[in-house]
């Protein structure tokens, strides 16, 4: 669903061209909005717990507690079927979701900006060809082509499933960016840098990418969300990597071994609610920035 | 509004032959053998084994050059000769499919018609009342971060044993044999309930804030500031901003439909709804390449068809495509 | 008189405080008197012709009333303007262009419209459209058409037209030239010259910054300058015997046709507006002025310095005593 809201914002009228905040104004409104800091603030503090949780947290994965115990003062969240702590495996779970997350947004980042530019920029074939493209790949379902794809692979990694989410997602950073490319190019301050003999790649970095960089920053972050969430449904049918820990993988094992037949709410609430968290706190901060960047949005 | 629908048409078409070449191509292409990784499943006597795979070899058609194949495959795609599934021999794939298929319309038709068009009310009703977007906003926004696997387990964790209002998992009540009494089609509907709830539930936050969007931006656009300046009653420009936001929503539906397929198959294979996912995960588990092979395509043609219905919808509904004489964006 | 603007204050709100873009204005409209206001981006006189008619949600009045055929505009009050927008008091905007939604057909949108204004012969408000349509050069199936449909000149004379169906009192018209090539722009001023003889709008104020075409449509022209009104006369009085600096560099700085560039060169009006959020006291456009003089520290008020000449200037008003 969020990719909807990202389909919305590459064609919001509102936001292709709005005017760059600079220094000042970012920061005023910036430190003002709500949405923007709640969003941030969250998602920091879960960054957070992602990379001192495992430090912090007194317990391996793979050590072996009471089986099946509810929270208590050794295990913060209990302990699954297998008796390991829950609490261990969220903390190195919240790690890879993220992980997939990163790896897939810096993948669909670069296909999708490098395809977007070149079609944007050059336009005629190019630009038809990749918008054929972009059309074929949006309409096939991501999670059902990376299950077919995964299936017949041996390897389960995070580095494959990073790779593989960002290459069925790019299709939304390279229409945003060719959008904006495309409407960038005919304006004024690109046909000055033309005028004074810059190069196309001189033009397209250092006068085109400055001012969709809020609006790119934006799809992006949708991105990175939506990534979590598909990978986290990937390790749920079991194609997940198979030597570590993920949210998807913690709740495809409380179903397994019927969490919810036993009563094991400890197992069932605590990797979705956190993968939730995460998630919503960015699409908030998400729109808490486009508040920012756009004033149109402000002061409802 | 020719040019827009061929050009759409083409899109499908080449969709298809991307989607039936994916198909076919993954298994072949991915190391080793497909047969192999196959019956390397199974503890097989060497005399066994090589009984077997030259049989599946041949049925699978891997003895035959990639040519070949590819070219027998859409032989049988065209026929509707899906083959025969592996792990539920000698059951033909097409008929295994068709037996799943009702669930999993049951499930994603109402599901997503109705957090589609009920999303959209609501949305449109939060971005004129601001207490009513204050609570539907952040709503919104969690109900659409939230994992499909995760909903599976929380709603009838609550509703299932904590309150012992619905069945945890299951089509039907296996102790029930199908038959067309009260008590069956009971059974159906409230295994159907949940899973249903948990695809609507999560569908409808993300209509309900993209609705909410459009609406606030064509509540402050000329149209609409020229109505208000005109005189027009509240009521007025708040039809006329949801018909123009309902344009874009609409062409959102048809990139959402991916999303929701895919939460629909994790849906299924937690609550053991058996659907076209639950057969994909299955097929998955056992190594069951037609089955699987099957069930792909199929997901494919059914997304494609939905994307033209939309299409066709869309034209009717947006003027501006419905005349446009110079063929509008595809 | 027809409409009387007495002390009109409009301000902004921002973040960084309030913007007065309409401060003090004073000014009245005979009936059937065509009124030009003009003046550069951002001196307030757009926002006087909105605040006119229907109010931005940033905006607010600080002072000031409307007065229309003796009764008050209640301009601050959305709920009680409503009934009276587009039969008293109508605007064409600035974004007529884009005012016509792309969704619905002609016929559609102004039987909506007349439905709100609880207009029940609405075939018979359609026939005289049709009538109107005709009269200025449209043929009558255009309302059978979308906004898309038609090209831009097309769509601002359609938007005058139903601005004007209901023959209000007082139409704004908010720079309805300006994106206009040259012979259609004279077309729409041909067209409220034959609205308003007509009697299909009573008074009319023009927005716009072109001067020129004020100088062939307006009865009388105000100038607008940093928020304030600096002059008011009847058009012949601004074009050829403008009194206040302001409007005598405006006139000069105006191209005249035949003349090459190396027989005279364009003379502009150096220098730059100053800022709204924090005025400066006595006269706003001192620090450009070639006449400044000690007295200009001293906000001077519009004076009445021969009949039916207004001016904001304390030279003016010291030659006129003279």
């Amino acid at each position: 669903m969020s990719q909807t809201v990202l389909e919305e914002h590459a064609s919001s009228p509102a936001a292709p061209g709005a005017r760059p905040v600079r220094g000042n104004d970012f920061l005023y409104y910036g430190l003002r909005n709500k949405k923007l800091l709640f969003g941030l603030g969250l998602e920091l503090l879960l960054i957070l717990l992602a990379i001192i949780g495992p430090l912090i947290s007194p317990h391996n994965t793979t050590d072996f507690y009471k089986l099946a115990s509810p929270p208590s003062a050794q295990n913060w969240l209990g302990t699954d079927s297998f008796g390991h702590d829950i609490f261990a495996q969220l903390v190195v779970g919240l790690r890879e979701s993220y992980l997939v997350g990163a790896l897939s947004a810096i993948c669909a980042a670069i296909a999708g900006m490098v395809l977007g530019f070149i079609a944007g920029w050059r336009g005629g074939v190019l630009d038809e060809a990749l918008q054929f493209l972009t059309n074929v790949v949006v309409m096939i379902p991501a999670l059902v082509l990376l299950v077919v794809i995964g299936s017949y692979l041996n390897t389960r990694s995070v580095m494959f499933e990073g790779v593989f989410i960002g290459l069925t997602t790019w299709p939304w950073v390279a229409r945003a960016v060719r959008a904006q490319t495309f409407s960038l190019r005919s304006r004024e301050f690109v046909d000055l840098a033309k005028l004074s003999g810059k190069r196309a790649t001189s033009i397209v970095v250092k006068e085109i990418a400055p001012n969709m960089a809020s609006y790119l920053f934006l799809a992006i972050i949708l991105l990175f969300g939506s990534s979590m969430l598909l990978a986290s449904s990937y390790d749920f049918l079991g194609l997940g990597p198979s030597n570590t820990v993920s949210l998807g993988i913690m709740m495809q094992q409380a179903t397994l071994n019927s969490a919810l037949f036993y009563h094991m709410w400890w197992w069932v609430f605590p990797p979705g609610m956190v993968l939730t968290a995460m998630v919503a706190a960015l699409l908030v901060a998400n729109v808490g920035l486009d508040e920012v960047f756009n004033p149109k949005l402000r002061e409802r | 509004m020719h040019r827009f629908l061929i050009r759409k048409l083409i899109t499908y078409m080449m969709a298809f032959v991307v989607g039936v070449t994916i198909d076919w191509g993954i298994p072949h292409l991915m190391p080793g053998d497909p047969v192999q990784t196959y019956l390397s499943q199974f503890r097989l006597q060497p005399a066994g084994y090589a009984a077997l795979y030259s049989t599946m070899s041949q049925a699978f058609g891997t003895n035959m050059s990639a040519l070949a194949q590819y070219l027998h495959y859409w032989k049988g795609m065209l026929t509707w000769d899906l083959g025969v599934s592996y792990t539920s021999f000698p059951t033909e794939v097409s008929t295994m499919i068709g037996q799943a298929l009702p669930y999993t319309l049951a499930l994603l038709v109402p599901a997503i018609v109705l957090s589609y068009i009920l999303g959209n009310r609501l949305g449109a009703a939060a971005a004129r009342r601001k207490l009513l977007d204050n609570s539907v906003l952040p709503l919104g926004y969690v109900f659409q971060a939230m994992p499909y696997a995760w909903v599976a387990l929380i709603l009838p964790y609550l509703f299932g044993v904590v309150w012992h209002v619905f069945p945890v998992s299951g089509g039907y009540d296996h102790s029930l044999l199908p038959s067309w009494n009260w008590t069956f089609i009971w059974s159906l509907i409230t295994h159907w309930f949940l899973p249903f709830l948990s695809v609507f539930l999560i569908s409808l936050g993300g209509w309900a804030i993209g609705m909410r969007n459009l609406v606030i931006y064509e509540l402050e656009n000329d149209a609409s500031r020229y109505l208000r300046a005109l005189g027009a009653r509240e009521r007025v420009i708040r039809r006329y901003a949801y018909r123009n936001a309902s344009l874009p929503q609409l062409s959102g539906l048809a990139l959402a439909l991916g999303v929701v397929v895919g939460g629909n198959i994790v849906t299924e294979v937690a609550f053991q709804y058996p659907g076209l996912g639950h057969l994909l995960y299955q097929a998955i588990a056992g190594k069951d390449y037609f089955l699987l092979q099957g069930i792909f395509i199929f997901i494919i043609i059914g997304v494609l068809v939905a994307n033209f219905i939309i299409d066709l919808v869309f034209i009717t509904v947006d003027p501006r495509t419905r005349l446009s004489m110079q063929g509008a964006q595809a | 008189m027809s409409v009387t603007v007495a002390n009109l204050s409009v301000a902004y709100r921002s973040h960084r405080g309030d913007v007065t873009a309409v401060d003090g204005v004073s000014f009245s409209l005979a009936d059937g008197e065509i009124m030009g206001l003009a003046g550069e981006s951002g001196c307030g006189k757009s926002t006087l012709g909105n605040a006119l008619v229907c109010m931005d949600t940033r905006m607010k009045a600080t002072a000031g009333k409307v007065m229309l055929d003796g009764k008050e505009l209640p301009i601050e009050d959305g709920r009680a303007m409503r009934p009276l927008r587009m039969t008293e008091v109508s605007v064409v905007p600035q974004y007529a262009m884009n005012a016509l939604t792309p969704t619905r057909k002609i016929r559609r949108l102004v039987t909506d419209l007349l439905k709100s204004h609880g207009v029940r012969d609405r075939d018979r408000v359609l026939t005289e459209m049709k009538r109107r349509i005709a009269l200025i050069g449209l043929t009558g199936d255009v309302l059978g058409k979308y906004s898309f449909e038609l090209s831009g000149g097309m769509r601002q004379r359609i938007t005058i037209l139903m601005s004007t169906l209901l023959n209000p009192s007082l139409l704004i018209a908010d720079e309805v030239t300006s994106a206009l090539d040259v012979s259609t722009q004279r077309a729409v001023g041909e067209m409220l010259l034959e609205f308003r003889d007509r009697g299909y709008v009573r008074s009319v104020i023009a927005i716009t910054h072109d001067l020129s075409i004020l100088a062939q449509i307006a009865d009388s022209i105000a100038i607008m300058y940093a928020g304030r009104l600096v002059e008011k006369a009847p058009t012949p009085s601004i074009v050829n015997d403008a009194l206040h600096p302001y409007t005598q560099a405006l006139i000069a700085s105006l191209p005249e046709v035949g003349v090459r560039h190396d027989q005279a060169t364009l003379t502009g009006i150096p220098g730059r507006p100053p800022s709204l959020l924090r005025p400066p006291a006595g006269c706003r456009f001192r620090d450009r002025c070639p006449f400044a003089f000690d007295k200009c520290a001293e906000n001077p008020p519009l004076q009445e310095v021969r009949p039916g000449h207004h001016v904001a200037c304390w030279k003016a008003a010291q030659e006129a005593s003279e």
